[in-house]
């Protein structure tokens, strides 16, 4: 048992004796999770947007008020005719311009109908149709308002309601994925490139000529960074409900050991590429395109799995962060307990069980 | 008894041949030295005797234990410096020395008394990384961290390369003083002036053993007259050399070169006249004795 120590002393020296590890640690996660939160963004705040009113009505004024007053749109242009439209989206200065068709209010008296032509820059298609989608939802919502205290019968009105995340946030979708990613990155990024540096620099020969077990040397290498990766874990909670303000609704000590599942599954992925190849440059290689990208787009963090084509979705099943992602949000987001993610676990042991069998299958008592 | 004892090993990477047949063994207390070229083997060879390869055929015992079977045990029993320098260079000296200690379940302190002659010339700079070192420095560190468990046998391969001539004179007393101590040194060299610092030495060449013996008694089975041979045009000296009739090897050491002659008929004066007629200037002949790097060539030339 000391010996075993002894070698994880050792391996904590490494770490914090290499700017670069100890900036990959410390520094990444919290400038992921600040860039993710403040910088990828879906939602909309103050998109410009510009007015043609052809009517210039009492009701083309209650809702360009409302538009302006919720704090989504600031009005930049007020137009007088089509053929400034083109010219506005030209140079940039609107993402969106409202036109009111002339004699508005009359025909929203007369025929209950008037039309409203809304026109976004769809070269960024994802603001585009959010643009679009939020302008006609307070149009809607003015008009049912109005038209409930005409106390016209028959109306239909739609109410919808955003479960788990009703304000649309952003740092809702993203905690979970950048958590996913910090650790895949810490844990098997780091993991693999530490032990194959020891093979680089022939370190690995006289641990091997020693009377240090394959499998003492394995978990005392990924004990540190399963320690720091922890650690990391409630730096990410901690931020993510103090800066941004996202709540944990379910059980806390279930996240964390949810977290901890998910960390060893990470260490054991290192762990097999560490086995797997000889040189540092192809070990961070093999965790850069073969975890982080997957980790980042095949996972169901920036897109839906269900959207993809059939070949995509395989790969995302057979991808660790997938299920990982599903249980923080479950837990996180949902509040939902054990039952709730008990099949994702169950995968992820799995896994675990597949990777720790064939690292030390693969894992060599002898030179090559 | 043999502390270790090897039978007709055999080893070869896909069709590349690192070892052929080689059989030996090494007497308790003794300093055996393998003296060969790079690429004759010798590295294949250590690996194999401290459990880090398999032979592909043969046996090899240390200790009395079996290389591939009992290769936990002698794990622990042995002490292993690899040629390429294998500490951790971002940690101190200190720190290393700690490191192997611990792995072996050991202290610096328990087994002090064993590295303090090396040990304490690096000591002084015990708290420098060991990446910081100087060639001299960082072997004598990895030679106590090769010891501080107190091992019975030692394996060191090419300690001394890499390492100017002052270090690896005291490197040479260290090893001295060490198998005064009793421990069992396994050495390898590619500098033919080290072998008459071995007990017994192996002449190694292409994978194969060309002679085990002690240096001196190498030296004096050559058996044949040499005349050290220096003049003006060296490179002219060595192809006037080749192409006289009596001429049996001719090789460059240095500014002289070592010429030996068929069925040993050597003659000075012949040889002077045969080469002033061909115009050498400042020429200079002396009989000296064989030394290894002489005896090595020959045996390699019988070899092939």
């Amino acid at each position: 048992m000391k010996h075993f120590l002894g070698f994880v002393i050792k391996e904590f020296y490494h770490i914090f004796r290499d700017k670069r590890t100890l900036a990959i640690l410390f520094i990444m996660p919290v400038v992921q999770m600040l860039l993710f939160g403040y910088v990828v963004t879906n939602e909309i705040k103050d998109a410009k947007i510009g007015i043609l009113d052809h009517s210039q009505d009492v009701v083309t004024k209650k809702i360009t008020d409302k538009l302006v007053s919720s704090g989504y749109f600031v009005v930049t242009k007020v137009l007088t005719s089509e053929d400034q439209i083109g010219a506005c989206f030209r140079n940039a200065s609107v993402k969106e311009v409202v036109v009111f068709e002339p004699d508005f209010a009359v025909k929203l008296q007369r025929d209950n109908k008037a039309a409203v032509h809304l026109i976004a820059d769809a070269s960024d298609a994802n603001s585009a149709n959010l643009i679009v989608s939020y302008t006609s939802a307070i149009i809607n919502d003015y008009v049912q308002k109005e038209n409930a205290q005409a106390a016209i019968p028959m109306q239909i009105g739609i109410e919808s309601r955003m479960l788990y995340n009703e304000e649309l946030k952003g740092v809702y979708m993203f905690v979970p994925g950048t958590m996913t990613l910090i650790l895949v990155l810490i844990c098997a990024l780091l993991t693999s490139v530490s032990i194959v540096r020891e093979k680089e620099l022939g370190t690995m020969e006289i641990l091997l000529a020693s009377p240090l077990r394959p499998l003492q040397i394995i978990i005392g290498k990924v004990m540190p960074y399963a320690v720091l990766s922890f650690v990391n874990v409630i730096t990410i909670l901690l931020l993510s409900n103090f800066v941004f303000g996202l709540p944990i609704q379910g059980s806390i000590v279930l996240l964390l050991l949810e977290s901890m599942l998910f960390i060893l599954l990470s260490l054991s992925v290192g762990i097999f590429i560490s086995t797997s190849t000889s040189s540092q440059q192809t070990a961070m290689l093999m965790s850069m395109m073969g975890l982080m990208l997957p980790t980042i787009i095949l996972s169901g963090f920036i897109y839906p799995v269900e959207n993809m084509p059939l070949v995509l979705q395989w790969l995302c099943h057979v991808n660790p962060s997938t299920y990982f992602i599903i249980i923080i949000k479950n837990i996180m987001l949902k509040g939902l307990g054990f039952m709730g993610v008990w099949k994702e676990t169950l995968v992820l042991c799995g896994m675990i069980v597949f990777f720790i069998t064939m690292s030390v299958r693969k894992f060599k008592i002898r030179l090559e | 008894m043999n502390t270790v004892i090897v039978e007709n090993i055999h080893k070869s990477y896909k069709k590349i041949v690192a070892l052929e047949d080689i059989t030996f063994s090494v007497d308790k207390g003794e300093i055996f030295g393998f003296i060969g070229p790079d690429g004759a083997g010798k590295t294949s060879l250590f690996r194999i005797l401290v459990t880090l390869l398999l032979p592909d055929s043969g046996k090899a015992t240390v200790m009395g234990l079996d290389v591939v079977k009992d290769y936990k045990k002698i794990r622990k029993m042995v002490g292993y410096m690899p040629g390429r320098f294998s500490l951790y260079q971002d940690l101190t000296v200190e720190e290393n020395l700690t490191f192997f200690a611990t792995i072996f379940s050991t202290t610096i302190q328990e087994n002090y008394h064993l590295i303090k002659d090396i040990y304490s010339q690096i000591e002084p700079f015990k708290d420098r990384r060991a990446g910081a070192l100087s060639g001299g420095m960082k072997q004598k560190l990895a030679l106590s961290c090769a010891l501080i468990h107190k091992p019975e046998v030692l394996f060191l391969d090419e300690p001394t390369t890499g390492v100017d001539a002052v270090s690896r004179k005291e490197f040479w007393e260290m090893l001295k003083s060490l198998r005064n101590a009793g421990i069992t040194i396994v050495v390898s060299t590619p500098y033919m002036d080290e072998a008459s610092l071995c007990d017994r030495v192996a002449l190694i060449q292409n994978g194969s053993i060309l002679k085990i013996d002690k240096p001196d008694l190498i030296t004096s089975s050559f058996g044949k007259n040499i005349l050290a041979i220096r003049s003006s045009n060296i490179h002219k000296l060595l192809n006037d050399l080749s192409n006289y009739p009596a001429c049996d090897s001719v090789f460059p050491f240095g500014q002289y070169v070592h010429y030996t002659a068929k069925e040993n008929r050597i003659s000075k004066e012949e040889l002077e006249k045969y080469l002033t007629a061909l115009g050498h200037q400042q020429l200079e002949i002396n009989p000296i004795e064989p030394n290894i790097e002489d005896c090595f060539m020959s045996l390699m030339n019988e070899a092939s």
